[in-house]
């Protein structure tokens, strides 16, 4: 074993590898947010009284959490431009991502919406407000601060994630370090130094994430 | 799509998708093996060990759940060779799963010891029990009704997990299906398979699950 450890290729490429986190940031956070609407739309649909679609909500939910999320990437990829869908690489993977994360979004909503008690909708209905606005203002503030730590823990899993964007070669941080890793033979440094960042960035989401919920929890 | 060429080409392909299935299969069962075996280790020693030696368990507990399994697998399958540790990729890559399957674990039996009263330890040091009796008589049979259902679900993310070898260069389903597609060109199909294979097999394990929970409920 003759290998000596020299950062000096990580420290040059650093920028790189701090643009690569921000982009997985970033994909992370378009593909929540977009995620979120799915989710919330199927949960309604999973425990709505038409069995068409709760269907359609089932079945999405059960097809996508059950296939790896590599394999739908690569369909988006490199299999839907033979249907006429081309995506570019980016909105290739914001697209799998949203979707993916869409159905187990739907699983917290699901359970969020289950757990609140139906009183709060007929106090809502009582009130004045239509079943619509029950839903809206009553209902939907009430369960995403219940089911907040649940999309903290998807949110960091969704981050983790986006360094599958590497393998579509998306240059976010996985890519860059592989990079590195190949340019300069910095093995050991390049690894290390990616996964260190993965760590620190997910250790301060939560950190982050733990105030907003402790903001906004009910008192 | 075609289907008389499809159900032709597949033909073709069987022996290597196939091979692909077996090799996803063989990955999977032993990096759970392993996982699990060194999980309960690890579960162990975060409840009960000696202290200087628990927080290094808990730092590799939480710098392999904060890294991307997918950086885990790039980063085992290149750095071993450097530092003189010669494994093929498909050692690397079960060595990778498997400390990602070990977290899983360990923190699965962690949380299981810790949800059981204390009460219980202190009645069995009452009655006179062993640390090592009260454990094996009392603490382990609930701890292991708590974690064999969320264990099983943990089964379907090695499975899931198993498909980032594709990117090392080990033939399982995914790269087994890259290389079928490379040959007939027919992407959208064979992609589709490769997500189908997957999803049966995750789909079967998560009723399993279901199944072994049901079992467990009430006795």
């Amino acid at each position: 074993m003759d290998y000596r450890l020299n950062f000096d290729a990580v420290w040059r490429s650093f920028d790189l590898l701090l643009s690569g986190l921000a982009l997985g940031l970033g994909l992370a956070i378009v593909s929540i947010f977009i995620g979120s609407f799915i989710g919330l739309i199927a949960a309604f649909a999973m425990l709505s009284k038409n069995k068409l679609w709760r269907g359609i909500a089932v079945a999405y939910v059960t097809a996508i959490r059950n296939t790896p999320i590599l394999v739908l990437i690569f369909f988006t990829f490199f299999a839907l431009p033979q249907l006429g869908v081309r995506l570019g690489k980016i909105e290739s993977f914001v697209f799998t991502l949203t979707i993916y994360s869409g159905a187990y979004l739907t699983e917290v909503f699901r359970g969020g919406l289950i757990a609140i008690p139906p009183g709060l909708r007929e106090a809502g209905l009582a009130v004045g407000l239509t079943e619509w606005g029950a839903q809206r203002w009553v209902i939907i503030p009430v369960m995403i601060r219940n089911v907040l730590p649940a999309l903290s823990n998807n949110f960091i899993s969704l981050f983790k994630d986006t360094s599958l964007a590497a393998a579509i070669a998306v240059p976010e941080l996985t890519f860059y370090a592989r990079q590195i890793n190949v340019n300069s033979f910095r093995v050991i440094e390049s690894w290390t130094v990616a996964s260190l960042m993965y760590v620190f960035a997910c250790y301060i989401i939560a950190a982050g994430l733990r105030q907003v919920e402790r903001k906004l929890a009910i008192p | 799509m075609d289907v008389a060429q499809f159900l032709h080409e597949f033909w073709n392909a069987r022996g290597a998708i196939w091979d692909g299935f077996q090799m996803t299969v063989a990955i999977s069962a032993l990096s759970i093996f392993f996982g699990t075996l060194l999980g309960l280790f690890v579960g162990l020693a975060l409840v009960y060990s000696w202290l200087p030696f628990r927080f290094l368990v808990r730092i590799y507990v939480d710098f392999i759940r904060g890294t991307p399994v997918f950086v885990l697998v790039l980063a085992s399958f290149y750095i071993l060779s450097v530092i003189g540790i010669q494994l093929t990729a498909f050692q690397a890559g079960i060595l990778a799963i498997t400390a990602f399957c070990s977290t899983h674990v360990g923190e699965m039996v962690r949380g299981a010891l810790a949800a059981i009263p204390r009460g219980q330890s202190e009645a069995a040091m009452a009655i006179g029990l062993t640390f090592r009796q009260t454990f094996q008589s009392v603490l382990m049979p609930q701890a292991l009704r708590q974690i064999l259902p969320t264990w099983v679900n943990a089964a379907t993310e090695m499975v899931k997990a198993s498909t980032l070898l594709s990117v090392i260069g080990v033939a399982e389903l995914l790269l087994a299906t890259q290389q079928v597609i490379s040959r007939n060109f027919m992407s959208l199909e064979f992609y589709f398979l490769a997500g189908f294979i997957y999803f049966l097999i995750d789909f079967s394990i998560e009723r399993l699950g279901r199944f072994v929970e049901k079992k467990l409920a009430y006795c």
